[in-house]
């Protein structure tokens, strides 16, 4: 069962639980739509990004414990970063995720997202972690849909 | 026949009524382990294990009949030939057509219900005409409906349900209209398992002149079928579903429909004559079998309706009754479930809810303890909107499940309750 707990760590529990940044901001100045047509999950990010700074981030939608607790994870990391600092955090992500084995994520980069790791021995679940970060980007290069496949 | 090969289990005890004991035996791939944990399948809407004697009938082929058939004039050619056409009278028997000439092999239901909107639809569809499907399809027998409609112009009716997931009978009688061409629907719901009145719907479309097709993929799995009773126009079903291999399965049609209708593709098996000019076809179901078709695959669907007449349908229908209702009671005692759909009558599946937690952590955490289900939205979209959710999990049932794995899946999703909420 320890693959099942490095799932499931109690961080993602709880951000599964209370997911924080949940709803929509007012007047988004970015915006996109997550669509993983695999379970049909929906995300929906919403940013308000002035002179380059993440002042707001939010997220919507249904998911399975890991979209919602990657989706949350990822807005309270990104707020009040700078979009450069963003792609930074993306590049990790990217490394955590979907990375070759041997790649080594920068752990401080990351934060609390370093729970997502135990997700890379549940192949069919990747996805599920990836989708807010793909319309994350999506939303930055100011395209409104993305999806997993 | 050489001592070499696996010979098929020809005499085993008869089990009747059903023994799920001496059933299991029957099928290698229930031993397996998942990790530590003895395989629990619960996704047999998806697809079913194959006994020994499917297995068997595939090895055997290959090792002692394999060669084209219908072509040469040689002693294998002939042998494949044979066991490919008795496997034709054997899906015939199967849903009592009256003639093996109305039964033709397919790929599958997918496949089938294409010929047939392609086939069917290019002779008597047209622009304005009406199509009636059910808001319990699988999306086998939304698509291709939808591709027709866009191609010519027709339009696309459907039957609603109601909240226990049941079909609006009323509604569907003031959907039939003089533009309705074909109602084509449903017997078993892969989602929730919904077994609809398709005998009465018949009745009702055939009193204003109007064809059925019945989407049997899965009913055929769980219920004896009697095309002639059931009076259908096509009747479609997959072997995978019931305990054959993938890749075959059958399209009843009537012999009139069948002989009325244009070829669906072009090439070798399906012709008469070949000119440059010009070709003339086969009859039906030759017509509709271009090229070299999955030999062994059908032989070995036959295979598996040989099982399945040895089982005994009806022992197998009382099983599966007892094993759904235990289902469902036992289900609904685990703290925070809901079975989404509540049909007047069910077979095969029962999806659910569990509280707030998603399907696809429902499903993860199973697979882990060993427990096969389905998780997701059951290539039924559109009945996921209607009934509100996402998605579902699923677990579906065949006569070689028991009471206990359904207690142990109910046990399991106690314990993912706990973690989750
Ligand atoms: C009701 C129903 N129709 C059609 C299909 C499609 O069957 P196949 O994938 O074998 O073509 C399925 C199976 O998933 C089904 O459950």
């Amino acid at each position: 069962m320890s693959d099942l707990t490095d799932l499931y760590q109690e961080i993602i529990l709880d951000h599964n639980k209370r997911p924080r940044n949940f709803g929509k901001i007012d007047q988004p100045t970015h915006f996109a739509e997550g669509h993983n047509p695999l379970c049909g999950d929906e995300l929906s990010i919403f940013l308000d990004v002035q002179n380059d700074k993440i002042d707001d981030v939010s997220f919507d939608g249904q998911g399975c414990a890991i979209s919602k607790a990657s989706a949350s994870l990822m807005t309270e990391r990104l707020k009040g970063k700078t979009v450069e600092e963003a792609r930074e955090v993306i590049s990790e992500v990217r490394k955590l995720l979907i990375g070759p084995e041997e790649s080594e994520p920068d752990l401080e980069t990351l934060g609390d997202i370093a729970a997502l790791e135990g997700v890379k021995k549940f192949a069919v679940r990747v996805k599920c972690a990836t989708l807010a970060w793909h319309a994350l980007e999506a939303a930055l290069e100011g395209k409104s849909t993305t999806s997993t496949e | 026949m050489s001592n070499i090969m696996p010979q098929p289990k020809t005499d085993p005890i008869i089990p009747f009524p059903l023994n799920v004991e001496t059933v299991r035996r029957d099928f290698p791939i229930l031993d397996i382990h998942v990790g530590e944990k003895p395989l629990i399948y619960l996704d047999n809407a998806a697809s079913t294990q194959k006994p020994q004697v499917v297995i068997d009938a595939i090895q055997r082929y290959y090792m002692l009949q394999n060669a084209n058939i219908h072509r040469g004039v040689h002693y294998l050619s002939q042998k494949a030939t044979d066991a490919y056409e008795e496997a034709r009278r054997k899906t015939a028997r199967f849903i009592n057509a009256e003639s093996e000439d109305e039964v033709v092999f397919v790929r599958g239901t997918t496949e089938a219900i294409n010929l047939v909107a392609t086939s069917w639809g290019s002779r008597y569809i047209l622009e304005g005409d009406e199509i009636i499907i059910s808001h319990l399809e699988h999306h086998a027998n939304i698509v291709p409906w939808q591709m027709l409609c866009e191609r010519v112009g027709a339009h696309l009716k459907v039957i609603p349900i109601n909240d226990d997931g049941d079909l609006d009978l009323d509604a569907y009688e003031e959907l039939l209209s003089d533009q309705t061409r074909i109602v084509a629907i449903g017997h078993v719901s892969n989602a929730i398992g919904t077994v609809n009145p398709i005998k009465t719907m018949i009745k009702t479309a055939h009193s204003r002149g109007i064809p059925v097709l019945i989407d049997g993929a899965q009913s055929a799995p769980h219920f004896p079928i009697d095309v002639q009773d059931l009076d259908c126009d096509f009747f479609i079903a997959s072997a995978h579903k019931f305990y054959g291999p993938t890749g075959i399965g059958f399209l009843y049609g009537k012999a009139h429909q069948l002989d009325a209708m244009p070829p669906y593709q072009g090439g070798g098996d399906m012709i008469q004559t070949v000119t440059l000019e010009k070709s003339t076809y086969k009859k039906a179901p030759g017509r509709f079998e271009a090229g070299t078709p999955n030999i062994a695959g059908a032989i070995a669907m036959g295979a598996a309706i040989d099982y399945l007449e040895h089982i005994g349908r009806a022992n197998i229908v009382t099983y599966e009754q007892e094993l759904i209702t235990y289902a469902k009671e036992r289900l609904q005692k685990v703290e925070g479930l809901s079975l989404i759909g509540e049909p007047a009558e069910q077979a095969g599946a029962v999806s659910f809810a569990l509280d707030s937690v998603h399907p696809h952590d429902i499903g993860t955490i199973l697979d882990k303890k060993g427990i096969a289900v389905r998780a997701g939205h059951h290539c039924a979209q559109p009945l996921m909107k209607r009934l509100g959710v996402p998605a579902t999990a699923r677990a579906s049932f065949a006569f070689y499940n028991t009471k206990e794995e359904i207690d142990s899946l109910s046990v399991a999703l106690e314990k993912i309750r706990d973690l989750f909420v």
